[in-house]
Order: structure tokens, then C-alpha cells, then sequence
């Protein structure tokens, strides 16, 4: 069938912020639709929160909205837009869950809006899990034996027949969130009650055990004409009771027959035709009892997702561009294969490698969080690799996670290390080989972790080679072993720690045997047919495919996995500086190993290596390809940690030189250069000791700063108000040396905070933006929420700040982006931190400026100027434009939810608005905080916010809000006049404040900390709001912005949306 | 490490050193590949396969052992199993035997730990080719002469060597419908159960019996199996194919014997480059415009523009357009070029054999 010409309009609902189970893959599915559906000619009107994405750049849409995904908001976009056509399908859970209370509020009827992909009914009966299980029962598919409990009294009678252990899921969560398997009564309770509060629609599924079965996954394509193909089968190495997203999961599956894999897949047919699911692209799991074969339905996803962005990558075929074409109305045998030209979308991808996923998790920043992996998800991103054996591939992907610090295990003890492998946790796979090497055996590594056989064999190979290996010397090392090393994808850094010599030396040795990999191409088919597509991964064989042109050419190392301190942002950069100079006429390379992401789409760049970003890989790529110019600026400290040993190894760095990246990098060498130019920054030192420490911390004066060196997002970075406090720290916190002392700063108290970006050439500057931090200093950077144009800052500190950037710009020889950190204490301006590299606001000041200031900076690197761009000295924005955080707390049961100098938010949004207050209740309603138009707000603040709080408290009275305060804070908001209750803190007695937060008695939080003693009591009070999604803020600043946002909320009439393409109407820049 | 090695080489010189699996040996055949991800078993014990060497583009492989449930046929066929990497522990409940055991049992020689993808990528430029996989001579040129020396597939006759000795029954399973005479021309246990589940009773007869003795019989149908060889070799079964097709009874021809009618029909049949082997190929059926994904394996296909005008070509490879279905306008037979039964390979075919049972059932109300 030809495509649909009764629709023109159709809107595109993005999946808003970065959050656990929601990442960055919906920015390469809504991205992929976006380009399909305008190819086609359809006018594409695209509503994301996240300004972080390359979806929401201008040119992606026709009308492109950062906007809140609620149904308030969109409902406006949709009366303004009038689109013909909805597509659900490509913006995650969020995205369908918004469509589907878009149709229930009738905004859809009303305007003539078509559901297309998958249909309102549809969705309910893949996502309510009574309606997929009575569907199942109709075509006689089997599910856990359990059922739905809308209450305590619901569950106690289901959990009779489920027995335990029970898996409880509460509906309608994102990546599972509020889920648990409980293996008696009393954890039973506690999961199902706290399941029921998290579920929107307070409901939980509570099932059998299917604990230990082995999990497999399809992912489905249907078109109109009820053609049905499947993509690909992945087979989790963990087993079931592990999410699929903490799971390391293997593509194709391993294990099964033909026969069992066609009744699985003969399942999944059945399946989507019964739900119901159009056109497109579904995912559906499967348990497998590993005993006897029996087979579970576990769950459909009647959309793309993030295992089909996996599959996606795996394969070659691009699920969701071809997902959106036939929702439009093609049918599969009318849409070409991009990668082999010649044959038809219609067929089943075959693989002739295997691809292994692993996720990356952050629980050290999560300090107070057990480390156990169950059915909610934690991890915060995730690698893949492609290798031609399940070894290279599991090894690669290891390689690719860049882990600090590999968990090198000693004398574990058989009960701990039973414990570990039973429990399943984000160390097992040091905790498996820790097994292996010490003689235990497969079956009992089996019977404990209930990870396959096979999976266990394979690592078991690969302990035998490194046995082998171990006590030669590198020239001793056979040939044949070496290969076999290498072919497992064990590094050269391994092979130089085995046998004590540098990873130089390795190489070189290697290099001299001729033993260099080779470079082999994705092609969807298993080389059935030829390859047009440069998509290549390496591996130790014969023949090569990289074909490398003899063009100019750029390669740009991307930012591996995701995690805190270092998302999606830097994809952003890096995918514009590929299209910038793709555009420019250069030939683009792209490296990068995180299969969430659009630089990861073959289409993205001329060329995808698909590899872990290490100097080895990076080396054996430059290598075949010798690129003209390698970018290392875009893909955050990744790249950037790489640069001077790819400089010295003669790669040509361009941008900013490594030695000025150094040069702001190193400590001393800063330090020095800020004295010379007269610019002053907090009183700092480093110390590799105890006494060192203390000593600096007397000098500079406390409050102090501390941190390590070199570090990602603020990791184990503290404040510190006394040399207790501070020892604890040296001693416990962080590794220090000489190579990396531990950092100390002085700390400036209730400074403001702000964060610059520029571009600049080497001759000429250009600021792109000074973003005022909302938190005052002290908060990270990244989980401040900070706004464009700054509102309290005086015009001098403005000039002062520009002035120190040109000058910075001109010291170091930035040629491209730099962002420099700002703090301003008692009217004097400090630097705090100078990046010569992309930082994570350029997305951010890009949609708030309409200038793409990644591709600028790409283009400046590859030898344009700055004035051939025509822009101002400084770019301008003509309203306020916002960017708030949103957090992980939620995920990990007793952490405590406060804001402080280490980073711990995964995503952002943003909101744009005509007052600093309509723009700040955006932020706030897109970061998912419900601002109340009235109620109790809460307060309880510290003597020296005593005063601040009386406004505020006034101003929210006059908001229409009852006022609550602790004995302290009432005493003083009665002494000015306010009528206001008093309420226990939490250890005065009951009912305490986190009683009535539980009771929803309160409608919002301002509670800024009182220092160590009452500790117990904020953080209670700070989990109770985060449980009961009530807002909550920790700081002065915080709270005027909230009431700001308030007040907006309460005298603008109608909720107002912009059109970037509106805004930013000016002249085209020339990039 | 220890294992000792094997040379595969091919008759235009490509040579290639791995390691050996399976048995000791040396072998010759036709140097083919197949791209299913899975179901080796089905494809070792696959008739079809008969004269060939098979290199699976999937690189792992043995993952899951073998079992006595999945066999095609009493016996692997294949002369020479090459893969990339072969699993030394079989991880299934339905394992009975590791995939090496299996093949030493059959004294089937293997290679592994080659670049297969070059292999296949050679074989797919260059087409499929003569090949010797040897782990007994070391000495590549007088490997490569051994390929040279073997037959080559063109006009090779084939059915001879798999097809059943004698004639035999297979039961209907249930109530008996129908009794349909199928000549065994290398054919798989699965298009028999197939047939069985329909309620049909099967005499098995060998490739070589005259349609005289199947009319004697008094079957309600014929069904006509897969099986390996050049479809051009066959002249006198394609005489005895002839007339049953024009008897009037109800005939299916399915990938051989799909081949075969169409000779019979008067039809061309010629050598594809490297063959279609794998169960991921879109098939079109040209009357309704569905697309299944179906298992193939066959060398050789039916050239469209040599058939009568009173055949119709039903379905078409959209892959390369290549004739993968006729119907006869007059006369009730049908036929398709890949594999309704898969094993291995997806279900999306499985209705043909019903097209057969409808013909049955028109013929026996007339």
C-alpha cells in the first residue's frame, strides 16, 4: 500500500529527561521518525521537555516545541498546530502513557487527531496488565499464575495462590520503579503497600516466581497488510528476577533450538496480531524454564524501545524509521534496506557476529544504596559490543564501560562468594570469574547464579587463555596464544599487566607479529548480499572490510556510556560536529560503543565504528583510516582523558591543543596561569595526606571543598566544616597519590553560582551564554537549575565575568568550545573551573539562542574562523529559558534525596517562558513536580535563612497556602506577623511533619539544612515529600524561584507554548 | 590450543587453515552457506544437502547439542561441516550429545576458527564452487587439486544416493483423510509429519519408481520431495513426473520436486550463483500481496519466461525476483520452491500443505 495522503500534520511526542529506564534511545527512535516521516513530505510537529536531544533541534521538525509532556501542555500545542495525526510509538513510556490520557481527556476527538502506529485500545491492552493476560488466555498463551491487587486485602488472597517467592509490579511505572520479589510475608507488605503508593493508578501485579528461568526478548514488526517480521532474539546472560535493563543481555539468542526459537517466535505473532499493534515495532519477553522448556508471556511493549533501539544497532535495521514509515501506511516489501540497497525491508536480519550489551550502574554515588540487582532498574547506561565469538564481544563490551577501577577481588570467603553469586549484583561478573579462578565449578556457579551453562563456559575459555599466559614473558607467548588472547578481546593493558611490561611495548610487539585486527561490516544479512554501508566492528580474522577512502576526513571519539556527570549531551555535540562536517564536505567518522544513542545511528556519520572508546581501539582505527583531524572535545572526559596519548602517539588532535586541555586540567599548572593574569579563584592545595590536608584546610580556612582529581560529575566530591569531618574523608572517602592528590578549595558560602560557554578561535571569542545557577554555589553544577538571561547579578560582574573568559580563551589557545565555572562571593568574581571542551549547557544554550554552537565549534576546529560566521561578541536571548535536573532518588530506597556537590541527576529539561516565573514552573512541571495552586507549604529553615523565610512565607500566604513550621521557624513567622501552625519535627514526637507529608496534608517543602544533628530528621522529611512526589526545595534560592513559579502559575490564564521556529526566526547563521 | 588443524580449499585456489572438529578425514562437495541462526541440527540431517560442504554464517554454533527429536532424515548428509567457532559444551535440556560427538559418530569432518565471513563473502561473489576440507593433507595445492578433481554439482544426479531403498508407510496421524504417495527424492521427516497431522497417510516411495506402480497405488495425491542434485540430471523421473502430473491427481512439488514439474511442464531450470540457504527470505505471493518469510535451500531455481502459458508463477523471491511458486491453470498441481515445512526455519509456509489438502478434497467431492 502506498502511504497515507488523507494526513499531512502528524505530532511526535518525545520521551522528556534522561531518566533510569527511559535514556537517550528515544532521542535516536524519535530522531529516526522525525527524518522518515518529513522525507515522506508529512509536516512533523515534534513536543519534547529535553533540550539535550537532537530531536528537538530546529531543523528536525517543522515546529519543534521544548515543552512539559503534560496533558495541559500539549493540548495547547495540539489546538495551535491542529495536527491530522498522533504517533506514540517512539517516545517510550512516557510518551504512550501521554497519548493515552491525551485520548481520555477528549483533547483528541475534539481536534480530529488520529492515533497512528498503535492504537488507544491497543496500548490498554499491552500495557493494563488484566486486559494482556485475559488476551493471552484467549489464544491460549501462558503468564505467571497471579493477579492485580488495588489494595492490602487484594493482595493478601492473590499472594495465597502465587505462593512465595511473589514478584510484585506496580502498574504504569517507568523502569519498574516501586518493583520487588518478596521472599516472605513481612517484605511482602512492605513492597506491595509502597507499589500501590508509586503506581499512578495504585495497582500491583503480584505473580509467580519465575525466578531463574532464562529471559529471551523478540522485537516484532507489523505493517498494515498484517506482514509480520522479527528483528531480532536477545537472550539475557542474567536470569529472570534481574530487570532486562540491569540484565546483560546477547544478541541473537544462544541457547535455543529452532524449534523452540520458531514457537517463540510463532508466539510473538500471535501475540502483536492479538493485542493489536498496527504497524510497527513491539517488544515482547519470555521466561523459560531452563528445566523442562516450559515457556512464560511476560510482558509486550506496544512501541519501540530500548532493547529495540538494541536491536536496531545489533542488526543494521532501523526499527524505528521503518516503524514510522509504516505507520504513515507502506508495507514492509515497499521500503528498501538501506544497508544492501537491493532486497526489501520484509525479511528477518541475520547476524554473523554477536552483540552483548552490558549496563553501567552508579552506585557509588549512591553511598547509603545496597548494590543488589533485582526487577527495578539502576543502571544509568550501557555499552555494546560486536565481536564474532560471544568472547570478543563480552570482553569488548567490558573494555567499553571504562571502569575505574576493576574490582579486583582477594580472599572472599565460600559464604560471601555463594552470597554474591545468588544475589544477583552490579559486581557478579568479578564475583563469577573470582569462582572460576578458584576451581569452582560450572554446575556450581549454575546452581547458585543460574546463569547459563554455556555463558559460564565461554568465561571459562577465557580464564584459560590468561592462565596460559600468565608467568611468560612477552616474546615467550606463542603465536597461537597470543591470537587467542586477542581474539577474546583482552586488551593489550592486560597483556602489559600480565606480563609487567607497558601497554606500549605490547603493542609495539603485536604490531611487529602482524597481529592487528580487521574490520568487518553490519550488513543485516549475514554477507549474503553486499554491503553499502561503512558500519564496522574489529575482530581478529582474515579479511577486511573498513575500506578506508582517500578523502579528508574527521574522526570524532563519541562519549561511551551513559552515566551521571556524562549523558547525552555530549552526544549532542558530537552528532552536530558529524553533521556539520559532513555537511562541510569532510568525510565523518564516528567511534563510539553506547548503543543508545543517535551518533550510533550508520546514519548519522559517512562512517561508524561501533568500538570502545580505549587508546587501543582508538589507535587500531586511526591506523587503518588515518584521519586528517581527530576531535576529542565533544564526547566528554572520555575523549578528553585519551587526547595526550593520542597526541604523543602522533594523532592529529584538532581544536583546542591537549597541552592546553592540560594545562587547564592540572591543578599547579592552572593555578599559576589564573596568577599571572590577575584573575583570582577560591584558595586551594593538594594533598597526598592526612597532615597535608589538614595543614591546607587551616591555611585556606574552613568550610573547605575537597575532591580527587580527576573526576566525573563531582564524584566523592564533599563539603567539609571541620578537621574531624575532613579526616574521615581523607581516610575513607577517596585514593589519593601523587599522581592524584585530593583536591581542597576553599569553599565560598551562599556564593552564586554560574556557568559560561564560548567559542572562540584563537583571535576571537564569542560568549554564547552566562547561565545563573538557581542553587547557590556548593550544589553541582549539573544539579543546579540554572537560567538564561542571569536575573540577579549586577552589570559590572557581568563584564567582569566576559573579560576573564576572553582572556581565559586567549591563554589557553581555545579553539573551539570552552566552559568556565563562575562563583561570585562578597562582589568579587572567582573562577572556579575552566573546560576547553564541550560542556553539558551546550545543548541547552543552543536551543535557548537558536545558534548551534557545537557546529560552529566543529567547523572552527577544522580551520574556519569565527567571523566567517557572523555572529555578535555575545549571543542574546529574547526571553528566560530555564534548565532544571531531574533525579534518581527514587530508585534507590534509603538514599537521601539532598543536593550537594557530587552530581546525582541523569537528565534535564527545559522551560521557556516570558517571566523568569512562567519559565521556572515549566522547568518545574517537565522535571515532573506537581506545582500546587494551594495547600500547607511546609517550612523549616536554618537561623541564617530565618529572615529570607519570612518573605517567602508571606508571599505564599498571599499565594492563597496555610503555612506549617517547626517550633523555630513558626516562632519566627509568628513574630512577623503570620498565622501559622506548629507542627513535631520527627524525633519531637507524633504526628510528626513526615507523618503529615504521608497523609498529603502538605502541599510543599522548604526545608534548607540545620547542620549535623538535625540530619535524621531533614532526611526523613526530604524521603517522605520525594514518596509522595510533594516539591521539595533545600535552598533559599530555591524557594523564591519556586514561589516565582507560583505566583506565575496563579495569574497567567493560559498555558503558553513556543515554537523554537518561532524564537529563533532570525537570519540563518552560516554553519 | 591443542587441537590439530584442517585445511578448506576451494577449486579456484582460495584456501583457508583452521582447526579440525568432527571427525578425522577428508571430504569433497560443493561449497555452500546457510544463514539460519539456528537448527544446524536440521540442516546436517537435511537430504538436500547431500554432495555439499555447508558453512553456517552464524558463527557459533553446537550451543546447544544435539537431541534425537529434531533430525530430518536418519542420518547427517553433509560431507563437511565449517564453522567459525563450535561450542564444546551443549547447554539444553533436549541435549543428548555434544555437536563433535555427534559428528565424530558420523565421521563427518569439520572446520572451525576460520574467517567464514570471508568464505561466504567469497562464495557469494564468486559462486558456489568445488571445495575439499581436508584435516589428513597438509599440503594446500594438492588439497585444492582434490576439489578440482571432485564432481562438480552441475548434471549431478544426487537422489540415487538419499532416497529411500524400498517403499514404506507413514501413518496418518489421527483419522485418515487421504493417502498420498510421495516420492522421496530426499525428503524431510517434517513434510511428513506435516502431511500426517493433516490426516493424510504417506507411502513413501523411492526416486526412482514409474508412475505406473504410483497409479496402482490409487493415491489421493502426490506429493513430490526436497531433495539435492541438479533437477537437469533427472530425465527419466522428469518423464514419470509428467505423467502423473497429467493424470489429473493431485500433485505438490516442493523445492526438488518443484523443480522437477517445472522441467516436466516443459520449463528451463538453471544454477543460481550461491543459491538462497537460510530461513529469513521474503516470498511474495503474487495474488494477495502477503509477504512470509520462509526457509530455502536450493541451488537451482525454475526460469520464469520458459515456462507455458498454462503455468502461473503464484510466488516470487523479493530478493532477487527469482520463481518461487507455480500453479498449474488446468490441472491441480501446485508447487513451491522452498520449504513449507521449514525445520529449520519459520512457520509462515506451513499453510501449503493445506493448499494441498483443499486440492485433495476438490478432487475426491468431484
Amino acid at each position: 500500500m502506498p502511504k497515507r495522503t488523507d494526513i499531512h500534520k502528524i505530532l511526535i511526542i518525545g520521551s522528556g529527561p534522561i531518566v533510569i529506564g527511559q535514556a537517550c534511545e528515544f532521542d535516536y527512535s524519535g530522531t529516526q521518525a522525525c527524518k522518515a516521516l518529513r522525507q515522506e513530505g508529512y509536516e512533523v510537529v515534534l513536543v519534547n521537555s529535553n533540550p539535550a536531544t537532537i530531536m528537538t533541534d530546529p531543523e528536525m521538525a517543522d515546529r519543534t516545541y521544548i515543552e512539559p509532556l503534560t496533558v495541559e501542555s500539549v493540548s495547547a500545542i495540539i489546538r495551535r498546530e491542529r495536527p491530522d495525526a498522533l504517533l506514540p510509538t517512539v517516545g517510550g513510556q512516557t510518551a504512550l502513557n501521554l497519548a493515552i490520557d491525551l485520548a481520555d481527556s477528549g483533547i483528541l476527538e475534539e481536534c480530529g487527531v488520529e492515533m497512528i502506529g498503535a492504537k488507544r485500545e491497543a496500548i490498554k491492552i499491552a500495557e493494563d496488565r488484566l486486559l494482556f493476560k485475559k488476551a493471552m488466555d484467549e489464544v491460549g498463551l501462558p503468564m505467571p499464575r497471579g493477579g492485580f491487587a488495588k489494595s492490602w486485602a487484594d493482595a493478601e488472597v492473590i499472594v495465597e495462590e502465587t505462593g512465595y517467592p511473589a514478584i510484585i509490579r506496580p502498574s504504569f511505572t517507568l523502569g519498574g520503579t516501586g518493583a520487588g520479589t518478596a521472599f516472605n510475608p513481612e517484605e511482602f507488605e512492605e513492597i506491595v503497600r509502597n507499589g500501590l503508593a508509586a503506581s499512578p493508578i495504585h495497582e500491583v501485579l503480584i505473580e509467580e516466581s519465575i525466578l531463574g528461568w532464562k529471559e529471551f526478548e523478540l522485537e516484532v514488526m507489523r505493517d498494515l497488510a498484517d506482514n509480520v517480521v522479527i528483528i531480532c532474539s536477545i537472550e539475557n546472560f542474567d536470569p529472570m528476577g534481574v530487570h532486562t535493563g540491569d540484565s546483560i543481555t546477547v544478541a541473537p539468542a544462544q541457547t535455543l533450538t529452532d524449534r523452540e526459537y520458531q514457537q517463540m517466535r510463532d508466539m510473538a505473532i500471535t501475540i502483536i496480531r492479538k493485542v493489536g499493534v498496527e504497524t510497527g515495532g513491539s517488544n515482547i519477553q519470555f521466561a523459560v524454564n531452563p528445566d523442562d522448556g516450559e515457556i512464560r508471556i511476560i510482558e509486550m511493549n506496544p512501541r519501540v524501545s530500548r532493547s529495540s533501539a538494541l536491536a536496531s544497532k545489533a542488526t543494521g535495521f532501523p526499527i524505528a524509521k521503518i516503524a514510522a514509515k509504516l505507520a504513515v501506511g507502506y508495507t514492509l516489501d515497499e521500503i528498501p534496506n538501506d544497508i544492501t540497497k537491493k532486497t526489501p525491508a520484509s525479511f528477518e536480519p541475520t547476524i554473523d557476529y554477536v552483540v552483548t550489551k552490558i549496563p553501567k550502574w552508579n552506585f557509588e554515588k549512591f553511598r547509603d544504596a545496597e548494590d543488589v540487582l533485582g526487577t527495578q532498574m539502576k543502571s544509568v547506561g550501557e555499552v555494546m559490543a560486536i565481536g564474532r565469538t560471544f568472547k570478543e564481544s563480552l570482553f569488548k563490551g567490558l573494555r567499553s564501560l571504562e571502569a575505574v577501577k576493576p574490582l579486583r577481588l582477594e580472599d572472599v570467603s565460600d559464604d560471601e562468594l555463594q552470597r554474591k553469586l545468588a544475589r544477583p549484583n552490579s559486581q557478579r561478573f568479578s564475583y563469577i570469574t573470582y569462582a572460576l579462578e578458584h576451581g569452582w565449578s560450572i554446575d556450581e556457579i549454575y546452581r547458585l547464579s543460574r546463569i547459563d551453562r554455556w555463558f559460564l563456559d565461554q568465561l571459562k575459555q577465557v580464564m584459560e587463555i590468561q592462565e596460559q599466559i600468565e608467568g611468560k614473558s612477552l616474546e615467550e607467548i606463542p603465536l597461537d596464544l597470543l591470537r587467542a588472547f586477542k581474539e577474546a578481546a583482552l586488551s593489550d593493558r592486560r597483556l602489559a599487566y600480565l606480563t609487567n611490561r607497558t601497554e606500549d611495548e605490547v603493542r609495539a610487539h603485536r604490531k611487529t607479529l602482524g597481529l592487528i585486527p580487521v574490520y568487518k561490516r553490519v550488513d543485516t544479512c549475514g554477507a549474503e548480499f553486499e554491503s553499502y554501508t561503512p558500519y564496522l566492528y574489529s575482530t581478529y580474522e582474515e579479511e577486511d572490510e573498513a575500506q578506508p577512502t582517500d578523502r579528508q576526513k574527521i574522526m570524532i571519539l563519541g562519549s561511551g556510556p551513559n552515566r551521571i556527570g556524562q549523558g547525552i549531551e555530549f552526544d549532542y555535540c558530537c552528532c552536530h560536529a558529524s553533521f556539520a562536517l559532513h555537511e562541510a564536505g569532510w568525510e565523518t567518522i564516528m567511534v563510539n560503543c553506547n548503543p543508545e544513542t543517535v551518533s550510533t545511528d550508520y546514519d548519522t556519520s559517512d562512517r561508524l565504528y561501533f568500538e570502545p572508546l580505549t587508546f587501543e581501539d582508538v589507535m587500531n582505527i586511526v591506523d587503518v583510516e588515518k584521519p586528517t583531524g581527530v576531535i576529542v572535545q565533544f564526547g566528554g572526559q572520555t575523549p578528553l582523558n585519551l587526547a595526550m596519548r593520542l597526541h604523543e602517539a602522533g594523532v592529529p588532535i584538532i581544536g583546542t591543543s591537549p597541552d592546553s586541555i592540560d594545562l587547564a586540567e592540572d591543578r599547579r599548572r592552572f593555578g599559576s596561569l589564573l596568577s599571572e593574569l590577575g584573575i583570582p579563584q577560591p584558595e586551594n592545595g593538594t594533598a597526598i595526606s592526612i597532615e597535608e590536608a589538614r595543614e591546607i584546610a587551616v591555611r585556606i580556612g574552613y568550610p573547605v571543598l575537597v575532591r580527587p582529581s580527576y573526576v566525573l560529575g563531582g564524584r566523592a566530591m564533599a563539603i567539609v566544616y571541620d578537621e574531624e569531618t575532613l579526616d574521615d574523608y581523607m581516610r575513607a572517602a577517596v585514593d589519593f597519590s601523587h599522581d592524584r592528590p585530593v583536591l581542597i578549595d576553599k569553599f565560598l558560602e551562599q556564593a552564586a553560582e554560574f556557568d559560561v560557554d564560548a567559542l572562540a578561535d584563537g583571535t576571537a571569542c564569542v560568549i554564547a551564554g552566562i547561565q545563573e545557577h538557581i542553587e547557590e554555589a556548593g550544589i553541582h553544577s549539573g544539579d543546579s537549575s540554572c537560567v538564561l538571561p542571569p536575573v540577579r547579578i549586577a552589570a559590572e560582574h557581568l563584564d567582569t565575568m566576559r573579560h576573564y573568559t576572553r582572556r581565559l580563551a586567549t591563554a589557553l589557545t581555545v579553539n573551539g568550545l570552552m566552559n568556565i565555572q563562575f562563583a561570585i562571593k562578597d562582589d568579587r568574581v572567582y573562577v572556579l573551573e575552566v573546560n576547553p571542551r564541550a560542556s553539558r549547557t551546550v545543548p541547552f544554550v543552543s536551543k535557548a539562542t537558536g545558534v548551534p554552537i557545537a557546529r560552529i565549534a566543529a567547523l572552527v576546529m577544522a580551520g574556519r574562523k569565527l567571523k566567517e560566521f557572523g555572529l555578535p561578541d555575545e549571543l542574546t536571548v529574547d526571553r528566560f529559558y530555564i534548565k532544571s535536573p531531574v533525579f534518581p532518588f527514587r530508585k534507590f530506597p534509603g538514599v537521601d534525596p539532598v543536593l550537594s556537590p557530587e552530581m546525582h541527576s541523569t537528565g534535564e529539561v527545559m522551560g521557556i517562558g516570558e517571566t523568569f516565573g512562567e519559565a521556572y514552573a515549566k522547568a518545574m512541571t517537565g522535571a515532573g513536580i506537581n506545582l500546587p495552586g494551594s495547600g500547607t507549604a511546609f517550612i523549616s529553615v536554618n537561623e541564617a535563612d530565618k529572615g529570607q523565610a519570612a518573605l517567602i512565607a508571606r508571599r505564599l500566604k498571599r499565594l492563597g497556602f496555610d503555612l506549617m513550621a517547626t517550633i523555630g521557624t513558626a516562632a519566627r513567622l509568628r513574630e512577623v506577623g503570620l498565622d501559622v501552625a506548629t507542627v513535631f519535627k520527627v524525633n519531637e514526637g507524633r504526628p510528626n511533619v513526615a507523618d503529615h507529608i504521608k497523609q498529603g496534608e502538605v502541599a510543599l517543602v522548604i526545608n534548607t539544612p540545620l547542620g549535623r544533628a538535625s540530619h535524621y530528621d531533614e532526611q526523613a522529611i526530604r524521603r517522605a515529600a520525594l514518596q509522595y512526589n510533594v516539591p521539595c526545595v533545600t535552598t533559599m534560592t530555591g524557594a523564591q524561584a519556586l514561589v516565582e513559579a507560583l505566583s506565575s502559575r496563579t495569574t497567567q490564564k493560559e498555558f503558553a507554548v513556543y515554537a523554537l521556529q518561532d524564537l529563533h526566526n532570525k537570519a540563518a547563521i552560516g554553519a | 590450543m591443542e587441537s590439530k588443524s584442517a585445511i578448506l580449499a576451494l577449486e579456484d585456489g582460495r584456501v583457508w587453515r583452521g582447526r579440525s572438529w568432527g571427525a578425522a578425514g577428508e571430504s569433497t562437495g560443493e561449497m555452500v552457506f546457510n544463514t539460519s541462526m539456528t537448527g544446524y541440527q536440521e540442516v546436517l540431517t537435511d537430504p538436500s544437502y547431500a554432495g555439499q560442504i555447508v558453512c553456517m554464517t552464524y558463527p557459533l554454533i553446537g550451543n546447544y547439542g544435539v537431541n534425537s527429536e529434531d533430525p530430518e532424515s536418519a542420518r547427517p548428509w553433509v560431507e563437511g561441516f565449517v564453522v567459525r567457532e563450535f561450542s564444546r559444551i551443549a547447554s539444553s535440556w533436549r541435549s543428548e550429545e555434544t555437536l563433535d560427538d555427534y559428528l565424530k559418530r558420523w565421521n563427518i569432518p569439520g572446520v572451525d576458527h576460520i574467517d567464514t565471513r570471508a568464505l561466504v563473502r567469497h562464495i557469494r561473489d564468486k559462486g558456489a564452487m568445488r571445495a575439499c576440507l581436508s584435516t589428513i593433507d597438509t599440503d594446500a595445492d594438492s588439497v585444492i587439486e582434490k576439489a578440482r578433481n571432485s564432481p562438480p554439482m552441475e548434471n549431478r544426479e544426487l537422489a540415487s544416493v538419499v532416497t529411500t531403498k524400498r517403499a514404506y508407510q507413514f501413518a496418518a496421524a489421527g483419522a485418515e483423510r487421504f493417502h498420498v504417495v510421495c516420492y522421496d527424492f530426499g525428503v524431510k521427516t517434517n513434510s511428513l509429519r506435516e502431511l500426517s497431522q493433516a490426516g493424510c497417510r504417506i507411502t513413501v516411495v523411492p526416486a526412482s519408481t514409474p508412475a505406473s506402480e504410483v497409479f496402482a497405488m490409487k493415491p489421493d495425491g502426490v506429493f513430490l520431495s526436497n531433495g539435492p542434485g541438479d533437477p537437469a540430471s533427472m530425465t527419466k523421473e522428469v518423464e514419470e513426473v509428467k505423467q502423473v502430473a497429467q493424470s489429473g491427481v493431485p500433485t505438490f512439488g516442493i523445492c526438488f520436486g518443484h523443480q522437477l514439474l517445472g522441467r516436466a511442464f516443459g520449463g528451463q531450470t538453471f544454477k543460481l550463483v550461491f543459491g538462497h540457504r537460510g530461513g529469513n527470505q521474503p516470498v511474495k505471493d503474487l495474488r494477495d500481496g502477503r509477504v512470509e518469510i520462509t526457509a530455502h535451500n536450493h541451488g537451482f531455481a525454475v526460469q520464469a519466461d520458459s515456462l507455458p502459458p498454462e503455468v502461473e508463477v503464484t510466488h516470487v523471491n523479493l530478493n532477487d525476483q527469482c520463481v518461487e511458486g507455480m500453479r498449474h491453470t488446468t490441472l491441480p498441481i501446485i508447487s513451491v520452491q522452498y520449504h513449507p515445512e521449514a525445520a529449520p526455519g519459520p512457520h509462515d509456509a506451513e499453510h501449503h500443505f493445506q493448499r494441498f489438502i483443499e486440492l485433495m478434497e476438490k478432487r475426491v467431492a468431484s
